[in-house]
């Protein structure tokens, strides 16, 4: 009978590799073939040994490491109330708090670190718990769409079921919720763990001198030291450590993942209690979201001293003063970003949406494309930089400083987004969905189609605004290329931020408060037919 | 039955997602058009680190005014900081990424100079200082007297007032500590930072958190450092971009703790043309060009005949005599300064 049905059900052959073919073929250019180049033209066998006697490399492994646990950790924690609060209440200003949450996860440390250091008391600044804190603050969003997205969709009838058959809140939350959320939990926490286990950003800003991560010190072996042999051998140690945990992750995301029906969504609060609760939590989530971006914003109106427009007035010319410029147009690298963010979204949906397809098609061997996708995210943007570079280097493939670089990196950043945002729907379709497909004359394709793909509609569009979100703020890829043209905003504000001077740093505030309006409002868009709306499929 | 009924439903929408994503494509195509590159042999490419502006500042009319001139388009592209152009120009040696280079530094001469990344000699194209600034007003509020030397800032009146950057990832903080190694030599620098240390030297890893986050000085700011590790032209910075408009400079530079970096510029190994290249080279040592460095780089020019504007020459000093330190011993000794450095400061 069993074997029947999955006759009934199997796909063609040929579907999987087809789907697989684009994003595998992507990843394969744009990340392994620049990455094996550069090992092999750089690394010897000696820069292997120099490499690992590096003095210090032990304090620096073990301070990756621990700050990288420990941040996973707590964000899950920290995340885990207002995951619930969105995913499971309609209430108003619920899209503005999901896009609140997760701006900061967009935008570049550079811009809100800056503000969040100013937050800190005296003790804190470069310690590893400032450090692990602002993780927590940056991160927060990983766990609220990824727990949320599932959470969603988990049917409500379960734990009213459990709470009829007398189990107490906190049994249902440990025997039922726990265990449905795991796949959601383990793809959460190894995004968090692989964002700051390889962090660069908020270390430098506010771990202080004393505190490099293992990316750091690859970063100050190939742009401080030219050392680019002993970057490349800490960059595959790096690689490998965290290929080894995505591995060891996605095997529990799978195998957790449960299939369910009949998904109820959000909806009002009932009760009084059900009220305050969600008060209470919406707020407390919306002022420590907002507090540094507050902060942020209020700089770009700070000048000498008093309150001023001035930084805002020169937005739309490059000119900072008559007859003084420092080549930055703040309103230009908008239109340059968002181009770029058009591209990088189309890219990273096909991919990534492919590939999501293909890895749930696939059953056991999805496994090796979806731990792929997640390499680029472990892997340190100087090598990759510094691979195309000598990979793509002459006709009719020399690619360097081509525009389109760009957008490509940051699809490589926002292709596994995408597979996440995905995977956890696509293996809770149940599969008596395709068999009932099957029995009223659908063919395996067509019920895969009717069935698969239109329940990832919503998510698809979801997850565009999400990569194209991710594109606006990307930073630290979009650096270590050598670009021509029109700045990103990020490059832009950056470039301001470094110069001497009020009114240059005034304006980098403003044109970061447009690129958070201009993300949020991107999030705020995609979250319509997004996650937030699964469950009313 | 719902199910079939539904895909029924998309089907005929279908042929609107085609749509849709065929004009995505196109345009993506059409993005692709005006930025494609020029063919045309006279078009050559200035490679620069990041603060070099690729557009609208005068530096960029100059740059107008020689394609006028000569014929010779010239586009701009970034490379990063000098660190990692410098890097990427040695794994690119003979086959660059432009053919002019501008902007390597003293500090990383020595890895240019090996005879793969330039043809022929780089020429020196301008110079800046990194000095101690101190907050002007910090000091006149307290009648107490700036440090003038080096010497000074381990004296007990300064304790606990400077902060300065990381060496191992910030360009002025290894200028910083060069001038150290300048002045008490490569076996006394490291006892001077012991006592640096103690008498409460903080560090942070980049110039702009030092600057804006730590440094007193910089108008609108609230940090509590009084003294920083910065620029020569950090105040003529102050003043031009002040608003509401200012006439005197919030800041001011401790002129015997300079330490010179010199920036380089040259024709690069490989350049396809190599006469343009040349050309170009030319003209950015000639005053035209030179002239309009100080207020778009914040540099000042090689060329001492060159006028400089009012900001420099009123809330800055040249000091007479800078800290260097040769290339050759910079790059052979960089990275076991810098990890002596972190035993000495961090650990």
């Amino acid at each position: 009978m069993d074997r029947d049905r999955a006759a009934l059900n199997r796909l063609p052959r040929w579907l999987v590799p087809a789907l697989a073919a684009l994003p595998v073929m992507g990843l394969g250019v744009f990340f392994a073939w620049p990455l094996g180049t550069l090992l092999a033209r750089v690394v010897r066998p000696s820069s292997v040994v120099d490499a690992l006697r590096t003095p210090g490399l032990g304090g620096v492994l073990w301070f990756t490491l621990w700050q990288a646990v420990a941040s996973t950790v707590l964000t899950l924690v920290a995340g885990f109330a207002p995951a619930y609060l969105l995913a499971r209440y309609r209430f108003a200003g619920r899209r503005a708090l999901m896009a609140l949450v997760t701006v900061p996860f967009m935008l570049p440390t550079v811009v809100v670190g800056a503000a969040f250091l100013a937050l800190l008391p005296q003790s804190w600044h470069g310690t590893g718990r400032a450090v692990v804190l602002a993780h927590v603050f940056f991160n927060i969003a990983v766990v609220v769409r990824l727990v949320g997205a599932l959470w969603a969709v988990l049917p409500a009838d379960l734990t009213a079921a459990a709470r009829t058959l007398g189990a107490a809140r906190a049994q249902v939350l440990r025997h039922v919720v726990l265990p449905l959320l795991r796949p959601a939990l383990w793809a959460a926490a190894t995004v968090v763990f692989l964002f700051t286990f390889t962090a660069f950003g908020t270390v430098r800003l506010l771990g202080g001198a004393a505190n490099p991560t293992l990316e750091v010190e690859i970063a100050r072996r190939a742009t401080q030291l030219g050392d680019v042999d002993g970057a490349a051998v800490l960059s595959v140690l790096q690689l490998v450590a965290l290929a080894t945990v995505v591995w060891w992750s996605s095997r529990w995301q799978r195998r957790a993942a449960v299939p369910f029906d009949a998904p109820v969504g959000a909806r009002r609060a009932r009760s009084r209690n059900e009220r305050r609760l969600l008060l209470f939590g919406a707020g407390a989530t919306a002022a420590v979201m907002a507090t540094p971006l507050l902060v942020m914003v209020s700089r770009s109106f700070r000048l000498g001293g008093a309150w001023s427009l001035r930084g805002w007035r020169t937005l739309s010319t490059a000119e900072v003063r008559p007859g003084l410029s420092l080549g930055v147009d703040p309103l230009a690298s908008l239109t340059a970003s968002l181009r770029f963010a058009l591209v990088a979204a189309t890219v990273a949906v096909v991919a990534g949406g492919l590939a999501a397809f293909a890895i749930t098609s696939a059953h056991r061997h999805g496994r090796w494309l979806d731990v792929g996708l997640m390499l680029p995210l472990g892997t340190s943007a100087v090598t990759i930089g510094l691979g195309l570079l000598i990979t793509f280097d002459s006709a009719p493939f020399d690619w360097r400083a081509e525009w389109w670089l760009i957008p490509v990196g940051h699809a490589l950043v926002a292709t596994p987004f995408v597979v996440r945002a995905l995977l956890p729907v696509l293996r809770s379709i149940p599969a008596d969905q395709r068999a009932a497909a099957a029995v009223l004359g659908a063919s395996p394709l067509r019920a895969w189609w009717a069935i698969d793909v239109r329940r990832l509609a919503g998510p698809l569009l979801g997850s565009a605004g999400l990569a194209a979100a991710i594109s606006l703020g990307e930073f630290g890829a979009t650096t270590f290329l050598t670009r021509a043209g029109r700045d990103t905003m990020p490059i832009a504000i950056a470039r301001l931020l470094a110069r001497t001077g009020e009114v240059p740093r005034a304006q980098g505030f403003a044109l970061a408060t447009v690129l958070l309006v201009a993300t949020a409002t991107v999030i705020v868009l995609a979250d319509r037919r997004g996650v937030l709306d699964v469950g009313r499929a | 039955m719902s199910v079939v009924r539904r895909s029924r439903r998309r089907s005929i929408r279908r042929p609107i997602a085609v749509g849709l994503a065929l004009a995505l494509v196109a345009t993506i195509a059409a993005c692709g058009d005006d930025s494609s590159p020029s063919t045309d042999p006279a078009a050559i490419t200035l490679v620069a680190y990041d603060s070099f502006p690729k557009a609208d500042t005068p530096l960029n009319e100059a740059l107008a005014e020689f394609t006028a001139n000569t014929g010779i388009a010239v586009s701009v592209v970034s490379a990063g900081d000098t660190g990692t152009m410098v890097t990427k120009a040695a794994l690119t040696a003979g086959n660059p990424e432009g053919d002019v280079m501008w902007g390597v530094d003293n500090t990383w001469l020595s890895a240019a100079l090996d005879g793969t990344i330039f043809d022929g000699d780089p020429a020196q194209v301008d110079f800046g200082d990194v000095c101690l600034n101190y907050d002007i007003a910090w000091f006149a509020e307290r009648s107490l007297a700036p440090p003038a030397t080096l010497d000074d800032l381990l004296l007990p009146e300064y304790a606990d007032l400077l902060v300065v950057q990381n060496p191992g990832s910030s360009s002025p903080g290894l200028a910083f500590l060069l001038a150290t190694v300048a002045e008490y030599g490569p076996d006394g620098w490291q006892s001077y930072w012991t006592a640096l240390r103690d008498n409460g030297v903080e560090v942070v890893d980049s110039w702009d958190i030092a600057y804006y986050e730590r440094f007193s000085g910089a108008a609108g700011s609230d940090g509590p450092k009084p003294l920083v590790v910065s620029y020569a032209s950090s105040p003529p910075a102050e003043v031009l971009f002040a608003d509401p408009p200012r006439n005197d400079a919030p800041t001011g530079v401790v002129p015997a703790t300079c330490f010179r970096q010199v920036e380089y510029a040259g024709v690069l190994r490989g350049t396809d043309h190599p006469t343009e290249a040349g050309q170009l080279l030319e003209f950015l040592q000639s005053q035209r060009f030179q002239q309009e460095l100080p207020l778009t780089l914040f540099v000042y020019p090689i060329d001492p005949a060159t006028p400089l504007p009012d900001a420099f020459t009123q809330f800055s000093v040249i000091a007479d005599n800078p800290y260097t330190v040769e290339p050759a011993v910079i790059a052979a000794n960089r990275e076991q300064w810098q990890d002596q450095w972190t035993e000495i400061v961090l650990r």
